[in-house]
């Protein structure tokens, strides 16, 4: 099968059977299930030059066992799902998950009388595994956390993921399997002629029999395109502070705030590749781009981390980010079906998409069956196997096989990551190869540690640029 | 397969500080005297500083040059230099799974210290009867300085840029604002104006620049490269490539400079990773490897020397002890036993910290190292032990600046009650 990746230059003359707009976790989601029926012809189109680069990037990474959703909701059960999707999918394609629970720790009385409500939410959820601690078993399994803690909610199955991997993975398959990926191509334009959509996007037109939209931040703009005005996107920032590796032995478990009206709160989780997350802000935007990271954001974050986890606090500060999720005002995800206008819409994927996307993309694929597509007969796809970015399994320079067939895999590059030149070479010759150093590093980690660039960033740069031309 | 191996000395890291105490070492027969280096040269961070100001007054060198004289030294004294291998972690340790410093693994006291490391060859396991860690330090990067903003490329620190710069000849922007006015930022703004770029200012929180006055008034005057005081970078601005910093002046005031490139530069921080990985002691207030005067670390047989113990001082001061570590390793080689962690040497505010900082009977160190984080004029630094006043000393007839060196001699060292409590340096 001939792999279609573009960039630039105007696009296929051709209709395709369904167009998905947005490469982010979702549209990555669908087009892999789309491409399990190889009679239907796919387009996935992004504005942005790389998969993953909107909300799927910045988010806080955790594969939610949808404990604490609610209860009925499309979004309870597509996360309930999702979560035993993704979970035996990232076994099988090596995307670095850890099953290392979370606690949601009780601070006051209010909080700790609130607990049992939420093991009674969790049971209507489907999930029973929860379990309540007092505080004696709470420091014996979290001995860094702040005094003062009266109790905490044990959910043993949630767990901390790759967002980037599981997009990238998503889409390397979906392409490898016939799937055409656009990137920067931004739809600006829709028109429906009788049985087909007439897109006009940044590299032209492009025509499609069905569409989905799954433009995340943007949903609701595309909608507006197509004439629907169900619902507003607002943006929620959320900034996070990723610790120093040195500090991931100062927690175990997703340390988890109990949930109050003003939302989930803030978190202390380890992250797959061994760093420690604080965060996320919640802020209500109106600027979709407003990706920044501020002062009082920060200092807040540090206020609360700590009161959760002393010591973090003298620990140094690896990354800051901030990721925008797609708040709808609705308690649930915004998934509906335009038949008449052969139109899916794929909004409000909130805080729970990745663990999700793989259920979101079964059901909208229900969904488009249901607009009256013939899916034709199905098959498994190939699998892929994803170069591992965790630090719970072996990377390269762990493996003196690898090293033995190729030293590159011995020669590291980024010291603090230690990400060997081989994997950096793998890397840029993969089927969606990285545009940019932040695509990169994405992929391999190169420049993601302790020192950003210190030491490593020139050489890096020589290699991507070496690599690429 | 792994390989394992033994040798007498392992130093980690071939900057001026390991490359000196393997000389040293190997010069005096100390047997196999091996150091690991993870970048593809010997040198450290003197390899991409292509201006002056290393070597000796009387022999004044530029960074390569004095990167490449130690590097020639140490192989001529018989030093095996390893480059392109990372020491990764101590063999038989780990963090403890209870979240403590990790433990000294399950050899015990006595055993001989186990590295791991890894390079082309695949992964190896060397045990040394002596180790040396001279891993030496990093600037902070925009990040861990908690700038706010957003995420644009051409943001840098000075190490990135030079080597962007001196070894890759890269691009890097066109307009560049330098945060910081010390020594280290001038340079970085030499390399800027190298590269071919403008300076757009230097910024510093600080009243006046750090460096030699005629130094700062030079690149002010004849290159007209303005020095922002009291201000700092308050927010990175632009999408894809950097548009500009908002900067905030200490009265409250901010403007915006519009540049492509900005060079986050100074506040070292030792390269401790190896150091915490193997469970030793810190000091609090270097957050290096707390040391004694002959640079004993809190576990037998690891010494360490250079940044790594206090960040960040010339090449000359780690090169020298560097030298000086390894006439402790001799003695440890020649079965002098390893002393006890001795008394804590600390300071008070507005002094920051101080190197060599505990207190042995063995030798004292060639002299401390100190920082101040408010400028000092004419400081009396004054000693105590439990009240009692062990020495005092006018270091300086000047100004002492942040971020500039100030020493201290160790005669006093001597007098210092090893049954006593901890040991204080604060300004008179
Ligand atoms: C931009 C800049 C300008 C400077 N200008 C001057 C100047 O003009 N004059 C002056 O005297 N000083 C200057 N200095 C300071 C001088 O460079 C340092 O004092 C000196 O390099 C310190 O030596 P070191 O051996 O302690 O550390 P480094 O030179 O940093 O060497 C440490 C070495 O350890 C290696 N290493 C670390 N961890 C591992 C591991 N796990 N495995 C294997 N190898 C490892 C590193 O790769 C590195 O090569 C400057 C520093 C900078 C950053």
């Amino acid at each position: 099968m001939t792999v279609t990746v573009t960039a630039a230059g105007p696009l296929p003359p051709r209709t395709y059977d369904v167009v998905i707009v947005g490469a982010g976790v979702v549209g990555c989601a669908l087009a892999r299930e789309l491409a399990r029926h190889p009679r239907l012809s796919v387009a996935l189109v992004e504005a942005q030059d790389d998969v993953g680069q909107g909300i799927s990037k910045a988010n806080t990474a955790i594969l939610h066992t949808g404990f604490d959703a609610a209860p009925g909701t499309l979004e309870a059960r597509l996360v309930r799902e999702g979560y035993d999707r993704l979970g035996a999918y990232a076994a099988e394609s090596g995307i670095p998950v850890e099953r290392v629970g979370a606690l949601l720790v009780a601070w006051d009385e209010e909080q700790l009388a609130a607990l049992p409500r939420l093991t009674g939410k969790a049971e209507r959820n489907g999930y029973h595994e929860t379990r309540l601690l007092n505080p004696g078993e709470l420091y014996a399994r979290e001995p860094h956390l702040g005094p003062g803690a009266l109790g905490a909610l044990h959910v043993p199955g949630e767990s901390i993921i790759c967002p980037w991997t599981t997009t990238l993975a998503y889409a390397t398959q979906a392409v490898r399997a016939g799937v055409h990926l656009h990137l920067n191509t931004q739809v600006t334009q829709v028109s429906w002629e009788t049985d087909g959509h007439r897109l006009l996007t940044s590299r032209g037109p492009l025509l499609a029999r069905r569409l989905v939209n799954a433009a995340g931040l943007h949903a609701d703009i595309v909608d507006r395109l197509l004439g629907h005005e169900d619902f507003t996107v607002t943006p929620r920032r959320g900034q996070l502070l990723v610790y120093d590796k040195l500090a991931r032995p100062l927690v175990r478990h997703i340390l988890l705030p109990v949930p109050t009206a003003l939302g989930k709160g803030v978190l202390v989780a380890p992250t797959v590749y061994g760093n420690v997350l604080l965060g996320p802000t919640a802020e209500d935007l109106d600027d979709k781009r407003a990706t920044g990271s501020t002062a009082d954001g920060l200092a807040g974050l540090r206020d609360k981390g700590r009161r959760i986890l002393p010591a973090l606090l003298d620990e140094e500060v690896t990354a800051v980010y901030a990721g925008l999720r797609a708040a709808t005002g609705q308690e649930d995800y915004r998934i509906a079906a335009h038949p008449e206008h052969g139109y899916v819409t794929v909004g409000g994927i909130r805080s729970t998409g990745l663990t999700a996307s793989m259920a979101i993309a079964a059901h909208v694929t229900g969904l488009l069956a249901g607009t009256g597509l013939d899916l034709g007969p199905g098959r498994e796809p190939e699998p892929v196997t994803m170069p591992n970015l965790g630090e719970a399994f072996p990377r390269p320079y762990q493996r003196p096989e690898l090293m033995a067939a190729d030293p590159e895999y011995g020669t590291l590059v980024c010291h603090c990551e230690r990400v060997s030149r081989g994997e950096i070479r793998d890397a840029l010759a993969t089927t969606i190869p990285p545009r940019t150093l932040e695509g990169l590093r994405r992929r391999t980690r190169a420049r993601a540690g302790r020192c950003q660039g210190f030491y490593c960033g020139a050489a890096v740069r020589e290699l991507f640029e070496r690599g690429r031309a | 397969m792994t390989t394992s191996r033994s040798v007498d000395v392992l130093v980690v890291g071939a900057g001026p500080a390991g490359l000196a105490a393997a000389a040293r070492l190997a010069a005096a027969g100390a047997g196999r005297v091996e150091v690991l280096e993870r970048e593809q040269q010997a040198g450290g961070v003197p390899r991409h500083c292509a201006h002056g100001g290393f070597g000796t007054w009387t022999r004044p060198l530029t960074g390569p040059r004095y990167a490449r004289l130690l590097t020639e030294a140490a192989e001529r004294a018989g030093a095996v230099l390893r480059t392109g291998t990372t020491v990764l972690d101590w063999a038989g340790t780990g963090p403890d799974p209870a979240g403590g410093p990790a433990c000294p693994g399950p050899a015990g006291p006595g055993a001989r210290p186990v590295l791991t490391a890894v390079g082309p060859g695949g992964p190896e396991t060397i045990e040394a009867r002596a180790v040396v860690l001279a891993t030496g330090a990093r600037e902070r990067p925009r990040t861990a300085r908690l700038v706010p903003g957003t995420r644009p490329d051409g943001v840098y620190t000075t190490g990135e840029l030079q080597q962007a710069v001196h070894l890759f000849g890269q691009d890097i922007g066109a307009r560049a604002v330098v945060v910081g006015a010390e020594d280290v930022s001038y340079a970085a703004a030499a390399t800027v104006r190298a590269a071919g770029a403008e300076v757009v200012a230097l910024v510093t929180e600080h009243p006046r620049a750090q460096t030699g006055r005629a130094r700062a008034r030079s690149v002010r005057l004849c290159h007209g490269v303005p020095l922002l005081t009291d201000s700092t970078v308050a927010e990175l601005l632009g999408r894809g490539r950097l548009s500009g910093v908002r900067v905030r002046h200490r009265d409250g005031r901010t403007a915006v400079l519009s540049c492509d490139t900005v060079v986050f530069t100074g506040d070292f921080v030792p390269d401790h990773e190896l150091a915490r990985r193997g469970g030793l002691t810190l000091d609090p207030g270097t957050r290096g490897p707390a040391v004694d005067g002959a640079l004993h670390t809190s576990r037998p047989g690891v010494f360490a020397a250079g940044n790594v113990l206090h960040a960040v001082e010339r090449a000359g001061t780690a090169a020298g002890e560097g030298a000086g570590a390894a006439g402790a390793v001799l003695d440890f080689l020649a079965g002098t036993r390893w002393p006890a962690p001795g008394l804590p040497l600390a300071v008070e505010a507005p002094l920051r910290w101080i190197a060599p900082n505990r207190i042995t009977p063995a030798v004292p160190p060639a002299r401390y190292v100190l920082r101040t984080s408010t400028p000092l004029t004419r400081p009396v630094l004054r000693i105590h032990q439990n009240g009692r006043l062990l020495h005092s000393e006018r270091p300086s007839l000047g100004t002492v600046l942040p971020n500039r060196p100030l020493t201290l001699t160790a005669r006093w060292t001597g007098g210092v009650d090893p049954e006593g409590g901890g040991v204080r340096v604060s300004l008179a």
